[in-house]
């Protein structure tokens, strides 16, 4: 299969192209990058848009195997391709969780079909217990990319110990969900003057930042590289800051939520309930500052699916978490870009290099030779976020109704697109 | 003034002229209770159901009361709280007593927020009667229409709520009303279970009661629960009598006019003296009487606008 996007705007840092030019897509791969290309093959009017290398989202919760009723890995997959991603990383929460070779080869093997590429990520402890050591080395062997208990804590420090100096062997991440269970027991949102005024159970800061204290110390002592998941508060932000000062493996990710929507705006609304929870401005000033200075690596989306039955609760017990793959780049452009806090080589390195480079997933962006993983972006056009337009399974998301500018026309895996606007 | 609220979730959404729009009403709704014949026909043909999925003597005969002397029919649902531990139940058993046609429900649940959940998913009248930690309005209202009775006015005085305000939705909507109507608000209790960031809510801290009852114009005791000693909150009963019980040797130095108040039920011996709560200061009493009058008060206003009928009052 042959694809020409032609006159589009090349953005790609890695590769030192800010411009208008030709892309040839042959057999998966990029055939040439320049101006004035011909095709026999398919043509894609790309002007007035920008193609960037292809998004990745380091941290997706994909439900499957175990909860297909939230989720699927087809459908969240899609949902990928609508929000520009041409590769995610599901995490290990699942019915069962990804801590044997049969469970990762059953979820690769089912990928295969899917609309973006699927990096599973394994399990730190054998079912997710916190107590023993998942087998590291098989998991890597089927194909992982590295380790968390995402959704629980590591409360136990001895197991947080061998389980960085055992990934050394296999130079994989560790990518622990940082909360101290027994200071956010029984929290539903951040703890604060809205909890009180709402009488909600509050989540401390401190929740988080002091199990990434306590990670980034036993890399410290015992090495591992540690990558900080859902970064929500201004002191975590801090601390990742100071560890790569002082030159340790440690990257961080945040999440869109986390700088557009604020305790403040909980009142009782299910679908601001996400561990760690929506925190103030100030936080997520912070960790807009973070992504500037490159403390934060990665923005992620942390899509955490839920049927219905489990949001359609009081607040306290409802499920935690909202979906996000597919207003991810829209919130990003519309926040930062357009608000000229991050230029597009920033977003780029955030959302595509950096997580791979976290994952440990070959990324040689728009270059002769490459593999064909791109996104095509127009960044003017303006959209709002409509519950009966989500491909997701579930529509549990904060943003419906919520008026985006930048949009994804255009997302190509291995050559060949798997979502592409209806142009009217 | 016209009322227009369909339900009463949360002080928080009242104006300051909605409260003494209640507090008035509730005057006249006072009067008929000290009558031989305590009974109007102002409700006469309305339902009512209360709904309590917690345990509640007071309020539960209290709303009862009321309604009763309104002369509607009155429905009590008891369900535990725990075969209710999921929304999608209370939601269930709501839509389920609505659609016997009722024209309110007044509703006691463990949970913040219950109460805007049930008002969302019904079309009649929701009155809440206690959210988990969060409001209590009726609480709110008849402890300040106590104060006023007692004291003339609000505005300007000192007000200390002592104890538990963490977990307590009588501190939430105290704050709320006497805020409102102009007291000044101390909220005192061990630096544990005073929630974060509170002073947002316009009040004054403090840990040291000794130092706050000279000032004070009202004291409202909140229930102890004895389960928070096993969280950790504080280490003992003991040490927490020592610092926070309200004993009559306490109140030597107290004004002479001071109110002691407690929204019950009262823990004899532990937040409260038995003489104290005995005493001359006290006002317990009354407010378990103007609870009554306060919450036919509430039934009146918040049915009026249900049935989408207008009422106008004389003010
Ligand atoms: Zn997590």
């Amino acid at each position: 299969m042959t694809c020409l996007i032609k006159n589009v705007t090349v953005v790609d840092p890695k590769n030192k192209i800010h411009g208008t030019m030709d892309v040839l897509v042959k057999d998966g791969k990029i055939a040439d990058v320049k101006k004035g290309l011909q095709t026999d093959g398919d043509v894609v009017e790309g002007k007035g848009r920008v193609l960037v290398p292809g998004l990745v989202d380091m941290h997706v919760h994909l439900r499957e195997p175990g909860c297909e009723g939230a989720e699927t890995i087809d459908s969240g997959c899609r949902a990928a391709a609508k929000g520009g991603f041409t590769g995610v990383a599901c995490m290990p929460n699942t019915t069962p969780p990804i801590d044997s070779a049969g469970t990762v080869r059953y979820i690769l093997e089912k990928a295969k079909s899917s609309a973006c590429r699927v990096f599973p990520v394994g399990t730190i402890s054998k079912e997710r217990a916190g107590k023993e050591l998942a087998p590291f080395g098989e998991l890597i062997e089927n194909g992982v990319y590295g380790f968390t208990d995402d959704g629980s804590g590591v409360m136990d420090s001895g197991l947080m110990r061998r389980a960085l100096e055992y990934s050394k062997m296999f130079n994989k991440a560790l990518m622990p969900h940082e909360e101290d269970e027994l200071l956010s027991a029984h929290g539903a949102m951040h703890e604060g003057g809205v909890s009180t005024r709402l009488g909600i159970p509050g989540i401390p800061r401190a929740a988080e930042e002091c199990m990434m204290e306590r990670d980034i110390r036993l890399v410290k002592c015992f090495g591992g590289r540690l990558h900080i998941t859902h970064v929500s508060t201004k002191g975590g932000v801090e601390i990742i800051r100071q560890a790569k000062a002082e030159g340790l493996p440690v990257t961080g990710e945040s999440a869109p939520h986390y700088w557009t929507l604020f305790d403040k705006d909980v009142n009782f609304n299910t679908n601001f309930k996400m561990y760690p929870p929506l925190r103030t401005p100030e936080d997520g000033e912070a960790i807009i500052e973070g992504l500037k200075d490159g403390t934060l690596d990665a923005i992620v989306t942390d899509h955490a699916p839920h049927a219905e039955a489990n949001k359609d609760v009081e607040y306290n017990v409802a499920a935690f978490g909202i979906i996000g793959l597919e207003t991810s780049l829209g919130l990003v452009l519309t926040t930062l870009y357009h608000k000229k806090i991050l230029d597009l080589e920033a977003i780029i390195e955030r959302m595509s290099y950096g997580p791979c480079r976290i994952l440990g997933v070959e990324n040689q962006g728009i270059a002769k030779g490459a593999d064909a993983h791109l996104t095509l972006i127009d960044l003017e056009k303006e959209w709002i976020v409509k519950k009966e337009e989500i491909v997701s399974k579930s529509k549990n998301s904060p943003f419906i109704g919520w008026s985006l500018k930048g949009q994804v026309v255009g997302t190509m895996v291995n050559g060949i697109w798997t979502y592409q606007i209806n142009d009217d | 003034m016209e009322w227009k609220h369909k339900h009463l979730l949360t002080i928080e959404q009242l104006s300051k002229e909605d409260i003494e729009y209640i507090l008035e009403t509730a005057v006249s709704f006072k009067e008929i209770s000290v009558r031989s014949v305590k009974k109007v026909p102002t409700l006469r043909g309305k339902t009512i159901v209360n709904f309590f999925c917690e345990p509640s003597t007071r309020t539960r005969m209290s709303f009862e009361l009321a309604a009763k002397r309104l002369s509607a029919d009155m429905l009590n649902v008891v369900s535990s709280s725990s075969s209710l531990s999921k929304g999608e139940s209370l939601k269930d058993t709501a839509r389920n007593i609505e659609a016997m046609k009722v024209d309110m429900i007044i509703i006691r649940h463990s949970m913040p927020g219950s109460a805007q959940l049930l008002a969302d998913c019904v079309s009649c009248s929701v009155i809440n009667a206690g959210d988990g930690p969060h409001e209590h309005p009726t609480q709110g209202l008849l402890d300040a229409y106590t104060i006023k009775e007692k004291k003339g006015r609000i505005q300007g005085l000192k007000v200390l709520i002592v104890g538990d305000i963490a977990h307590s939705r009588v501190a939430r909507s105290n704050i709320w009303t006497l805020k409102k109507l102009g007291a000044d608000v101390t909220v005192v209790g061990p630096s544990t279970l005073i929630p974060a960031e509170i002073e947002k809510m316009g009040v004054n801290v403090s840990y040291y009661l000794d130092e706050e009852i000279p000032k004070a114009d009202v004291i409202n005791i909140l229930r102890i629960q004895r389960e928070r000693q096993d969280r950790n909150f504080f280490p003992t009963l003991r040490e927490y009598i020592q610092l926070f019980g309200v004993s009559e040797a306490r109140l030597k130095n107290a004004k002479k006019d001071l109110l002691i108040m407690h929204p019950g039920p009262a823990n004899r011996g532990v937040e409260i003296d038995p003489a104290v709560a005995d005493g001359p200061y006290s006002v317990i009493l009354d407010q378990v009487t103007n609870g009554i009058a306060v919450r036919m008060a509430v039934l009146y206003l918040v049915s009026s606008v249900g049935s989408s009928k207008k009422v106008k009052m004389k003010s």
